[in-house]
């Protein structure tokens, strides 16, 4: 079973990412779980055709009731099976803790089953704390991808996440896989996302161009390759998808300081000087 | 021992720390020299090292447990999971009784009982359920909520919910932010529950005082100590406004702007109210110490020589004067068993400056005293204060600004009398502890188990003033020692009456024939046994 890992800057794409990858892992006959790390509770939305009924942090409101397994885990298109850890309204509780509390729960309860292929991760934003760190602890996931574009915010946050991987990589065993650049247009991007990737030690594991179908595709609560199974960009997303099932190249990545990324992103002429 | 002899021992204990340690707790640790020009100084109020184990609280104990816990008529409400409330439960020996049909929940716990679901999605809707189950059932005046660690990490605004609870249910409902990580000790507590207290409760009542009125700052009666100092105030004819906050009640603390005096018995956990209401309402302070025969003689007569009046003076003599005759021949008694015997005393941030006249009047010796989380100004008086350098832990912990009220606000003195008087009388001053020292006693700030066992080794004093954290460490080292935190299921130690028990427990303690019995196998007979090979 591989376990796998997805961070990212907030908005760059990582549950559309992670959903159009997996449905191409799921049409090559793998079996795939995804968690969804994000207190919305919509990192499976594509998968299921519309949200999860019930999250794993739902059950535990309901003081008393017995948990199973079937009450949080759907399974929707290309057999994947989908968990939603969930969590607190903005602005109240503990995100972090509630995946903590989640991932031990889905433990608990037997989600892990031997037959699966792979275990994937989608976490909110950055890594802000301990809890949204959950999943590459110890026993979690064991390779890490980075969703990011060539925009400045987004190498920043990646560059961050990197700093907490190497924290946990050192203690635990999680590798950094690679960095999965979805498109942004800018300028001498894929370039900009291969020096960056070198820089860390790593490599950019695949580029994902931007194409309004998979807006389209999301409108209608599907990944690509369920919308549109013969349009170019469902080949994209194969291609990810054997792109991360054939990778071979696990590091503890090198984060950079600060003046080290500025000057990256000026060589490759985003900043201006 | 000399004093050079006393410093070298205790340099070289302090030299077996590695050097960052060592840096900083010689800055905590001195051996008063009479000899210099300058007044000594001492670190506190900082950051215990961590791995030394301390015997300081945190700031969730000093909010709760200390300044607000001994209220009896105010629901003070928990929030985070049970062990915070139930671990001081009843735990500190602060009495209290009921007087006539008033509200009395000392015997009560209230908490959230926060569980792991209320962490994730937040305490707040378990809060305003328990406010309104506590309000319904016990229908209090007050209710006040103390925050524990993990509210302040989720971020619940119980000061929002306060406010709401408070327009609700038409009555005081105060939120503390007092979560335990929060500053150096417990000391941070008190300052919290001082500013809660002065910002919505003292000023809010209009009971009707007399010109002989009092207020009693930082008394919480443990053992009953504040009921012996209530017995000899109103004996003389004072009029006690409220107890703060022993035995007392918010109720009255509302109308604790209408005294005319504040006395100040624990100066570091309430000096803040003590200094607020004194801009505020122009109430002076003065510090007593009501632990110790002649301290409390000496405070009783502080405070005749403030109200100025011939025949209060006249009463508080003649009080004097009859408790002496009660308790004069008892305390002969324990004196002559107690006469030359040493003492080290290590506790609170008032007692072990208090307890050391105590033990003087029955002829006992202080070799040390330190304070787990004292500042410095009640070692080193209240001159320090403007040199005290506010670090990041202090300014964490909000320094309230208050203004002259303009409706309540009223001076007693004449600036003339006042001027007089502050050079007599501790008037809205605290000179602290160790100017009362003797040459080479030793003082010592966040004293560790380290320290303590080392010291009392150097030190071999008959009587260990401590708490229950290091008791047994004496004990076992064949020290007689007296908690002076709870007093052991004993008191009250305060005033005339208390003295005597004081006196009669620790001549107990100290005759007990079982110090003599601690002496280990190893000490007297060999455990290896080995025969000559030649």
């Amino acid at each position: 079973m591989r376990q796998v890992a997805i961070y990212g800057k907030g908005g760059i794409g990582k549950s559309t990412t992670t959903q159009n990858l997996t449905a191409g892992l799921g049409e090559m006959g793998k079996k795939i779980m995804i968690v969804g790390c994000d207190p919305k509770a919509d990192s499976t939305r594509l998968i299921l055709h519309g949200l999860a009924q019930k999250s794993v942090l739902d059950t535990l409101r309901e003081e008393g009731e017995d948990v199973e397994l079937e009450n949080i885990m759907k399974t929707g298109a290309f057999g994947i099976k989908c968990v939603e850890s969930g969590g607190p309204e903005p602005g109240v509780g503990c995100a972090g803790r509630g995946i903590i509390t989640s991932i031990n729960m889905l433990e608990q309860l037997g989600a892990y089953t031997d037959d699966l292929d792979y275990v994937f991760y989608d976490v909110l934003g950055d890594v802000v704390c301990g809890g949204f760190a959950m999943p590459i602890r110890e026993g979690k996931a064991q390779e890490i991808y980075i969703v990011a574009s060539g925009e400045m915010m987004a190498l920043y946050a990646a560059n961050n996440i990197c700093k907490g991987i190497q924290k946990y990589a050192n203690t635990g065993g999680t590798r950094l896989g690679g960095i999965i650049c979805n498109s942004r247009k800018v300028d001498g991007e894929r370039e900009l996302l291969e020096a960056f990737a070198k820089e860390l030690g790593s490599q950019l594991v695949y580029f994902v161009p931007r194409d309004n179908l998979v807006q389209r595709a999301e409108i209608n609560r599907k990944t690509v390759i369920d919308f549109a199974p013969d349009e170019a960009q469902a080949d994209v997303y194969r291609g990810l998808a054997r792109a991360i099932d054939g990778n071979d190249m696990f590091v503890i990545p090198k984060p950079m300081p600060q003046e080290r990324l500025e000057a990256i992103l000026m060589e490759h002429g985003i900043l201006d000087n | 021992m000399s004093r050079t002899n006393i410093k070298q021992r205790v340099d070289k204990t302090l030299e077996q720390y590695p050097a960052a340690v060592y840096k900083n707790r010689k800055e905590h640790v001195l051996v008063k020299n009479n000899t210099f020009q300058e007044p000594q100084t001492i670190t506190a109020n900082t950051r215990t090292i961590p791995g030394i184990i301390t015997n300081r609280g945190c700031c969730y104990a000093g909010c709760k447990g200390v300044v607000l816990g001994p209220l009896r008529d105010a629901v003070i409400l928990t929030h985070g999971p049970i062990g915070c409330g139930f671990y001081t439960w009843g735990t500190r020996r602060n009495k209290g009784k009921t007087r006539g049909d008033e509200l009395n929940l000392l015997n009560y716990c209230f908490s959230t009982d926060l569980q792991e679901g209320d962490i994730v999605f937040g305490g707040e809707k378990k809060l305003r359920q328990a406010i309104k189950e506590a309000v319904e059932i016990f229908k209090p005046k007050t209710v006040f909520i103390c925050a524990t660690c993990p509210v302040g990490l989720i971020g619940d605004d119980i000061h929002a919910i306060a406010a709401q609870a408070e327009k609700e249910y038409g009555i005081k409902v105060v939120a503390f932010s007092c979560e335990g990580y929060k500053g150096v000790s417990q000391s941070g507590g008190h300052h919290i529950a001082n500013n809660g207290l002065i910002k919505h409760i003292i000023g809010t009542g209009d009971k009707v005082v007399g010109k002989y009125s009092l207020n009693i700052l930082g008394e919480y009666n443990i053992g009953g100590d504040g009921w012996e100092l209530e017995r000899i105030l109103k004996k003389i004819g004072y009029e006690i406004v409220s107890m703060m906050t022993g035995d007392g009640m918010a109720e009255d603390l509302k109308s604790a702007h209408k005294a005319t005096l504040n006395l100040i018995q624990c100066h570091r956990s309430i000096n803040y109210i003590g200094e607020m209401m004194y801009t505020k309402y122009g109430q002076d302070w003065l510090k007593v110490n009501f632990i110790g025969v002649q301290s409390t003689i000496k405070s009783l007569r502080n405070i005749a020589k403030y109200f100025d009046d011939p025949d209060l003076t006249a009463r508080t003599e003649q009080v004097i004067a009859d408790e002496l005759s009660e308790i004069g021949p008892v305390m002969e008694h324990y004196r002559n068993i107690l006469k030359g015997k040493t003492a080290a005393l290590f506790v609170g941030g008032s007692r072990a400056h208090h307890y050391q006249h105590l033990l003087k009047d029955l002829g006992v010796e202080i070799l040390l005293a330190g304070y787990e989380f004292a500042h410095r100004d009640d070692y080193e008086g209240r001159e320090v204060i403007p040199s005290i350098k506010a670090d990041a832990d202090s300014k964490n912990i909000e320094s309230l600004e208050v203004s002259a009220d303009p409706e309540h606000y009223r001076v007693f003195l004449s600036k003339e009398r006042y001027e007089k008087l502050k050079n007599e009388i501790p008037l809205n001053y605290y000179a602290g502890m160790i100017k009362e020292m003797d040459d080479g006693s030793i003082v010592v700030d966040d004293l560790n188990h380290f320290e303590t066992e080392e010291f009392l080794k150097i030190l071999k004093p008959d009587i260990f003033c401590s708490g229950i954290k290091d008791k047994y460490i004496a004990h076992k080292a064949g020290i007689f020692s007296k908690q002076l935190h709870s007093y052991d299921y004993s008191g009250p130690y305060a005033g005339f009456k208390g003295a005597v028990n004081f006196a009669r427990d620790i001549a107990m303690g100290v005759t007990t024939p079982a110090w003599k019995f601690v002496t280990p196998p190893w000490k007297k007979e060999p455990m290896l046994e080995g025969s000559l090979v030649g």
